[in-house]
């Protein structure tokens, strides 16, 4: 936490530079970098969610009175380290390939009891009404802090669901004729002032997927790689994904696998 | 000599034609294509209104487009552009450049048209052509992407005949009419800018007095 916060100090400075030079020609972007450096100075909001996400982990819930500690994320009952690196994942119990999201929510449902509708009621923050889901996986993601991506798709049902992630990314459709491709498939393109990664790349796929969880200053809160996946799809000007439905867990699973070996920094923080 | 060229050519083709083949990329999805698109069709929420959901509809040029990854063979891409060309429609009274002063409003809005339960746009936002946000236009506006190229002082450069004004309607009208598959959105197509918004658009591009135009 102090080595993380040394870090954000750093790109502070680096923001505060950078935005010298554009302060005086555009006050709509210094103002937008200005709000960068005010949740920069006192270090990552994700990290108080972090901490939070980490008491609800141990504590005992729901109906059945139980914490989360027995929870198989991939790596074994209770074992939180590196598993949201090596996420989507086949499941045998449940014969579906899960994102971290999917498998919190089965795990509160079969191991504490909740329903799913009440687990998934508040599955994104809004002003004045927190998430337990995204406490708990900027928690679990800030344990495989420091460590490879390892999501390769090598189970048959894992390298499927990649392939159809592949297929979801080029598809084309709605009033804008967009895909995730148009933006996102090619190097060195930014729209507006925002750079844009090229997902089809290890480096870039890698860029993106390392630092979720993140923090985004814009929205005032954390956003998980739904809550982000879901979002494309609304700029796309596409219909609303349903929470942890198949497209959003298949283009994960594609990108994940696209980002093998790049090492994790997260919860990050964004614009 | 002529046979011993055609003999050349007809090897060349030949043994070049299977090669070819199999350097072809592989569609999206490959043999899970069809299951993608099932899968991709049910993972929305049941709650979305049905005119909601026709927005996942692809015509021939989508379609065409995902399974080449964008990049179809020319041949392909050729009768896509006849397809798209055939769809351009013009406004009633024929005038193809309208007011820059609108077209430089409708330039730099990039709201509207956003579905959804989380963030839609309020009813009736105003839509624009979003253009700074792939291109780089007038000089003062800083905040602009590189997606497309840049259309500074795109009137300065190819002048504003007839012909040029009829190909900027075209191209905004139906981007695919020129380069199938192309990032940039059939504005006119899809209804998202009227007949009328896009003459101010080329208005924007084409007017000497435009700022596009000028220092």
């Amino acid at each position: 936490m102090i080595r993380r916060l040394m870090k954000t100090l750093v790109g502070a400075a680096v923001l505060a530079a950078f935005a010298g030079g554009v302060a005086a020609q555009d006050s709509k972007v210094a103002d937008e970098l200005a709000k960068y450096r005010e949740a920069l100075a006192d270090g990552n909001p994700a990290d108080l969610l972090e901490v939070k996400g980490e008491g609800l982990w141990a504590e005992k819930r729901g109906p059945k009175n139980a914490s989360l500690e027995q929870c198989d994320l991939g790596q074994g009952p209770g074992k939180v380290d590196g598993a949201y690196a090596a996420l989507p994942k086949y499941f045998k119990d449940t014969n579906k390939v899960m994102d971290v999201e999917s498998r919190l929510v089965h795990c509160m449902v079969t191991l504490q009891g909740f329903t799913q509708a009440e687990v998934t009621k508040q599955w994104f923050s809004r002003p004045g009404k927190d998430s337990d889901i995204e406490a708990l996986v900027t928690f679990i993601g800030a344990k495989s802090n420091g460590m490879k991506i390892n999501a390769p798709a090598t189970h048959p049902e894992e390298a499927k669901m990649a392939k159809m992630g592949e297929y979801i990314f080029y598809r084309r459709s709605g009033p804008q004729d967009f895909s995730c491709s148009i933006c996102h498939g090619q190097e060195g393109k930014r729209i507006r002032l925002q750079d844009l990664g090229n997902l089809t790349t290890k480096d870039g796929a890698g860029f993106a997927m390392k630092t979720w969880p993140s923090y985004r200053v814009s929205q005032g809160a954390v956003w998980t790689m739904q809550r982000r996946l879901i979002d494309c799809m609304r700029q796309a000007r596409w219909p609303e994904p349903a929470y942890l439905a198949d497209s959003i867990v298949a283009l994960e699973t594609y990108l994940q696998k696209t980002a093998t070996g790049t090492v994790m920094e997260t919860p990050g923080i964004k614009r | 000599m002529n046979f011993k060229f055609a003999l050349f050519f007809g090897l060349t083709v030949a043994v070049g034609a299977p090669a070819f083949a199999q350097k072809a990329v592989e569609a999206p999805g490959g043999k899970h294509a069809k299951d993608a698109e099932q899968m991709f069709r049910t993972s929305f929420r049941a709650d979305n209104p049905k005119y909601w959901m026709t927005r996942l509809e692809q015509d021939e040029t989508m379609k065409t487009c995902l399974q080449y990854r964008d990049n179809p063979p020319r041949k392909i891409g050729e009768k896509l552009e006849r397809l798209n060309a055939a769809t351009i429609r013009y406004p009633v009274d024929g005038k193809l450049i309208g007011d820059w002063k609108e077209g430089e409003k409708l330039a730099a809005v990039g709201t509207g048209g956003h579905i959804g339960f989380i963030q839609p746009d309020p009813a009736g936002r105003v839509r624009g052509g979003n253009c700074y946000a792939c291109h780089e236009l007038a000089k003062k506006e800083i905040a602009f992407g590189t997606i497309g190229p840049s259309l500074r002082e795109f009137g300065k450069i190819r002048g504003k005949d007839d012909d040029t004004i009829k190909y900027v309607y075209d191209k905004i009208y139906n981007s695919n009419a020129f380069s199938a598959c192309t990032n940039m959105p059939r504005f006119g197509l899809h209804s998202w800018l009227t007949p009328e918004q896009i003459t101010h658009i080329v208005a924007f591009l084409i007017d000497p007095e435009s700022p596009v135009n000028k220092d």
